[in-house]
C-alpha cells in the first residue's frame, strides 16, 4: 500500500509538473519524438483490444493510427498505453499520453473542468443493461431490487444511479476498477445485471462463459458520445486530432477510400476531393502538417465507414449496425465541416 | 564542543571555524533549501492547476456525488456529497481494519503458540500455515477468497438459511434487523452496567488474589453479567425488541441487514495473511524468554497453561509488541487492496470521487492524511501499551 500511495503522490506531482511541460506544444513534441502515445482501454473488443502479440485493433486504435499517419505518413508510428477508466484522465493531464482514445464519453464536466477538451465523437453510444436469460426479465424497469455490476470512474455508474432513482427503484451497485473484474463478478453470479455502454455490452458479452445465456435489455438510458480527448490550451494539436476525424468522415462522404485514394489523387476532378487530398489549396500549412496529411491518414486506415465496418460492423463479432453512426446524408448524425 | 568556564579565556578562533556557528549555518541553510523546494512545489502546483483550468481547494467535497456505493455504515445515497462518500470510505476502511486487527491477533497468537507445541502434528500444521500464507502475495489471496466466496455460495434465490432468519448467499450474509421499540434504553443501561461491573470485578479479583492468593472465576461471572444484565433490562422493559426478518425478493433478499461478500473476502484474506506474520512474532517473543523462567514456574507447581499465560507471555510481550504494531499498520494499509474486489474502502471510494470530480491533488492529500492519522494513532496506542507492559523493575 505504501508503494501505491507513494506512486500516486509522485504521479500527482509529476502530473502537475507535466501540465506545464506539455503546454510546450504536443504537435512539436510528437514530431520530435517520432511517434504518438495513445491512451486506450485495457481490452474492449472492437474498440481497443490487444492480441497475444500485442497488436492492437479496434475503432479507437485505428483513430490513433489515422492521426499518426496524418502526422508521419505512417500509421504504425503510435504506441498504445492501456488505461482503466479511472486512470485515463490523469494519464492525459500528466502528459503520459498525447491523446486519449478510449471509448470516453464527452460530458460537460470532463470538457470544462479537467483541463481537457474533446475533439469529436467517433462513436455515438448509449448505456444499456445485460441480464441472464434465466431471470426472465425483459425490461430494465423490472430490475427493482437487483444487484448491478459496473466499472468505477465511468459515466456508467452515474447514469445508473440516476436511472434507478428516477424510476424509484432500489438496487445494489458493485463497482470494480477493471472491466475484467466486472465481467468476472457478473459471470460468477455476484450481480444480476451488468451495465455499460451498449457497444461495450456486446463486446464484453463475448468474454462470458456462455454468451448466449445473456440478453441485452431494450432500454437505452443515456447519451454516450464517445470520442478522442486532448489537453486543453494546445490548439495546434487539438486541430490535428479534430481534423483527422473530420477528414475520415469527409472521405467517406466523398467516396474516397483506402483502395482508391491514390487513384483519386491522380485523377479526381472533384474540387472537394482535391482539396481534401491536398492536390489543391494548402490546408496542410494551416494545421502544421504536409499538404497530403488527409490522404496519408486515409491510406493507413481507410475512411470512417471502413474503420467502422472493419472493427464493429455487421461482419465482425460485434455485429453492430451503423444506426446513428451513419453519415448525416445516410440517416445518421455523423457530420463533418467541409475542407475549404 | 566544550564550554570553557573559569579563568583562562577560550582560545580565539575565526568565527567561521567556530563549530557552533558552523552547525547553525548548516542547519539554517538546510531549512531554507527545504522550505524553498516545498514552496516551489506548492506554487507550481497551484499555478499549473490554474493554467489547466482545474479548480483546486476542498470546496468540491460539498458537491453531489451522483454515484452509489455498495456497502455503507452511515446513510448514503447518490444525492449525498463527495465528502460523505469519502467518509463512507474512511469508515469502511476502519471497519475492516479494526475487525481484522482483532481477529488476526487472536489467530496469530494461537498459531504462534501452536508452532512451539511439543505435539509434532500441531507444530507442523502451524508451520505449513505460516509458510504458505506469508509466501503467497496478499492480492492473490484476496482474489482467491473472493472467487471462493462467490463460487461456493448459492445464488440468493437458493440462499442457505438458518431457521429462516440468517441467510447466506453469494450476495453476502443477511441477518434480521433489530427494531428498537420503546423502553429499549433499559437494555443499553444493562449493557453499560455489565461492562462497568466486569471492570470492577476484574480489579477486585486481582487485588484479592494478590492479597490472599484465592482465585475467583472471573471469566464465567463476566459472561453471566454480560448476558444477564441486558436481558434483565429487556424483561423489565416488557420485551421492546422486535426483528425485521429478511425475505426473498425478486433478485435479492429484502429487509434485514447484510454484510457484502467483498467484506468477507477482504477480512478473511487480511486476517489470515497477517496472522502468519504475527505467529512468527509471537514465537520469537516466547523463545526470547529464558527457558529457566518456564522451568522455574513448573518448579513452583504451575501447570503448562498457566505457566505460559502468567509467566512466559507477560515477559514475551515486550518483545512482541513493537513488531506487532507494525503488523497492525501493515494490515490497515493493505486493506487498500480492497479496490481489486470492489469493496468501497477509502482508496476505492476516494478514487471514484477523484475520478468523477477530477480533484486528484485534494483526494490524494486526504488519503495521505487519513492513513497517516490511522498509523499514528495505532503507534501511539501501541507505545502506550508497550510502556504498560514493560517489565517493572524493582
Ligand atoms: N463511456 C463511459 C465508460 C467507458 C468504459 O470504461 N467502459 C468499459 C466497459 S465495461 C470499458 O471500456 N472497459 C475496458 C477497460 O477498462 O479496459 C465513460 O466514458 O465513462
Amino acid at each position: 500500500m505504501k508503494r501505491t500511495l507513494l506512486s500516486l503522490a509522485l504521479g500527482a506531482a509529476v502530473s502537475v509538473a507535466g501540465i506545464s511541460a506539455a503546454s510546450a506544444g504536443t504537435l512539436d513534441d510528437v514530431k520530435s519524438k517520432g511517434f504518438i502515445q495513445c491512451g486506450v482501454s485495457q481490452g474492449l473488443i472492437g474498440f481497443s483490444n490487444p492480441d497475444d502479440k500485442n497488436n492492437w485493433t479496434g475503432l479507437d486504435v485505428d483513430f490513433c493510427r489515422a492521426v499518426a499517419a496524418a502526422v508521419f505518413g505512417d500509421g504504425e508510428k503510435v504506441k498504445f498505453t492501456p488505461l482503466s477508466a479511472k486512470e485515463r484522465f490523469t494519464a492525459l493531464q500528466s502528459g503520459e499520453i498525447d491523446i486519449l482514445s478510449r471509448n470516453t464519453t464527452w460530458t460537460m464536466g470532463r470538457d470544462t473542468s479537467l483541463g481537457l477538451v474533446f475533439a469529436g465523437v467517433t462513436y455515438y453510444d448509449g448505456q444499456g443493461f445485460m441480464v441472464k436469460k434465466a431471470l426472465g426479465v425483459d425490461s430494465a424497469l423490472k430490475l427493482d431490487g437487483a444487484s448491478v455490476c459496473t466499472q468505477t470512474g465511468t459515466t456508467t455508474e452515474l447514469n445508473l444511479a440516476d436511472y434507478f432513482r428516477a424510476n424509484n427503484m432500489k438496487y445494489e451497485v458493485v463497482a470494480f476498477e477493471k472491466s475484467d473484474e466486472v465481467i468476472g463478478a457478473y459471470d460468477a453470479g455476484r450481480c444480476d445485471v451488468f451495465t455499460t455502454d451498449q457497444s461495450g455490452l456486446y463486446a464484453e458479452r463475448l468474454k462470458l462463459k456462455n454468451p448466449d445465456e445473456n440478453v441485452v435489455l431494450p432500454e437505452i438510458i443515456s447519451k454516450e458520445p464517445l470520442g478522442p480527448v486532448v489537453r486543453q490550451g494546445d490548439d495546434a494539436w487539438f486541430n490535428v486530432v479534430k481534423w483527422t476525424y473530420f477528414a475520415l468522415l469527409n472521405a467517406e462522404e466523398l467516396g474516397v477510400n483506402k483502395g482508391n485514394v491514390d487513384d483519386m489523387i491522380a485523377n479526381s476532378t472533384n474540387p472537394e476531393v482535391r482539396r481534401l487530398l491536398g492536390v489543391e489549396g494548402d490546408f496542410g500549412k494551416g494545421i502544421g502538417l504536409e499538404n497530403d496529411w488527409a490522404a496519408k491518414a486515409i491510406k493507413a486506415t481507410g475512411n470512417y465507414g471502413e474503420i467502422f465496418e472493419a472493427n464493429v460492423g455487421p461482419n465482425t463479432p460485434l455485429k453492430i449496425a451503423r444506426g446513428i453512426n451513419a453519415l448525416w446524408n445516410k440517416g445518421g448524425i455523423q457530420y463533418a465541416p467541409p475542407v475549404r | 564542543m566544550s564550554v570553557v568556564t573559569g579563568g583562562d579565556a577560550p582560545p580565539k578562533v575565526a568565527y567561521f571555524n567556530d563549530p557552533k556557528v558552523r552547525s547553525w549555518a548548516v542547519q539554517i541553510a538546510l531549512v531554507v533549501v527545504v522550505a524553498y523546494f516545498a514552496w516551489q512545489i506548492f506554487n507550481n502546483t497551484v499555478e499549473n492547476l490554474r493554467e489547466a483550468n482545474i479548480a483546486s481547494g476542498y470546496g468540491f467535497l460539498d458537491t453531489t456525488a451522483g454515484f452509489d456505493l455498495s456497502f455503507t455504515l452511515i446513510p448514503y445515497t447518490e444525492s449525498s456529497t463527495y465528502g460523505r462518500a469519502v467518509m463512507v470510505g474512511i469508515l469502511n476502511t476502519l471497519l475492516v481494519a479494526v475487525c481484522g486487527i482483532i481477529a488476526t491477533t487472536i489467530i496469530g497468537f494461537i498459531i504462534g503458540v501452536m508452532r512451539l507445541s511439543k505435539n509434532w502434528l500441531v507444530a507442523k500444521v502451524a508451520e505449513v500455515y505460516i509458510e504458505i500464507m506469508r509466501n503467497v502475495p496478499l492480492l492473490i489471496q484476496i482474489l482467491i477468497w473472493y472467487k471462493v466466496v462467490l463460487a461456493a455460495l448459492p445464488s440468493p434465490r437458493n440462499a442457505l438459511s438458518v431457521g429462516g432468519t440468517v441467510f447466506l448467499s453469494n450476495r453476502g450474509v443477511t441477518i434480521p434487523k433489530f427494531i428498537w421499540g420503546e423502553g429499549s434504553w433499559m437494555i443499553v443501561v444493562g449493557l453499560v452496567l455489565a461492562i462497568a461491573g466486569i471492570w470492577w470485578l476484574y480489579r477486585w479479583a486481582r487485588a484479592r488474589q494478590a492479597a490472599t492468593g484465592e482465585q475467583f472465576p472471573v471469566f464465567l461471572t463476566s459472561l453471566g453479567m454480560l448476558i444477564g444484565l441486558p436481558l434483565l433490562g429487556y424483561l423489565l422493559a416488557g420485551g421492546p425488541l422486535s426483528f425485521e426478518f429478511p425475505e426473498q425478493g425478486n433478485f435479492n433478499l429484502r429487509g434485514g441487514v447484510g454484510l457484502v461478500p467483498e467484506f468477507a473476502a477482504l477480512f478473511a484474506a487480511l486476517t489470515i495473511y497477517t496472522a502468519a506474520f504475527i505467529g512468527e512474532i509471537v514465537r520469537a517473543g516466547i523463545l526470547a524468554v529464558n527457558k529457566g523462567q518456564t522451568e522455574a514456574s513448573y518448579a513452583l507447581g504451575l501447570r503448562p497453561g498457566p505457566a505460559l499465560r502468567l509467566v512466559v507471555i507477560p515477559q514475551a510481550m515486550r518483545v512482541i509488541i513493537p513488531p506487532l504494531a507494525s503488523q497492525y499498520l501493515n494490515l490497515t494499509k493493505n486493506s487498500s487492496l480492497a479496490v481489486a474486489i470492489g469493496y468501497p474502502d477509502l482508496v476505492a471510494a476516494g478514487g471514484t470521487v477523484l475520478n468523477q470530480s477530477g480533484q486528484a491533488v485534494e483526494i490524494i492529500s486526504i488519503w495521505m492524511a487519513v492513513y497517516l492519522t490511522f498509523s499514528l494513532v495505532t503507534s501511539l496506542f501501541m507505545n502506550w501499551f508497550n510502556s504498560r507492559m514493560r517489565l517493572v523493575e524493582r
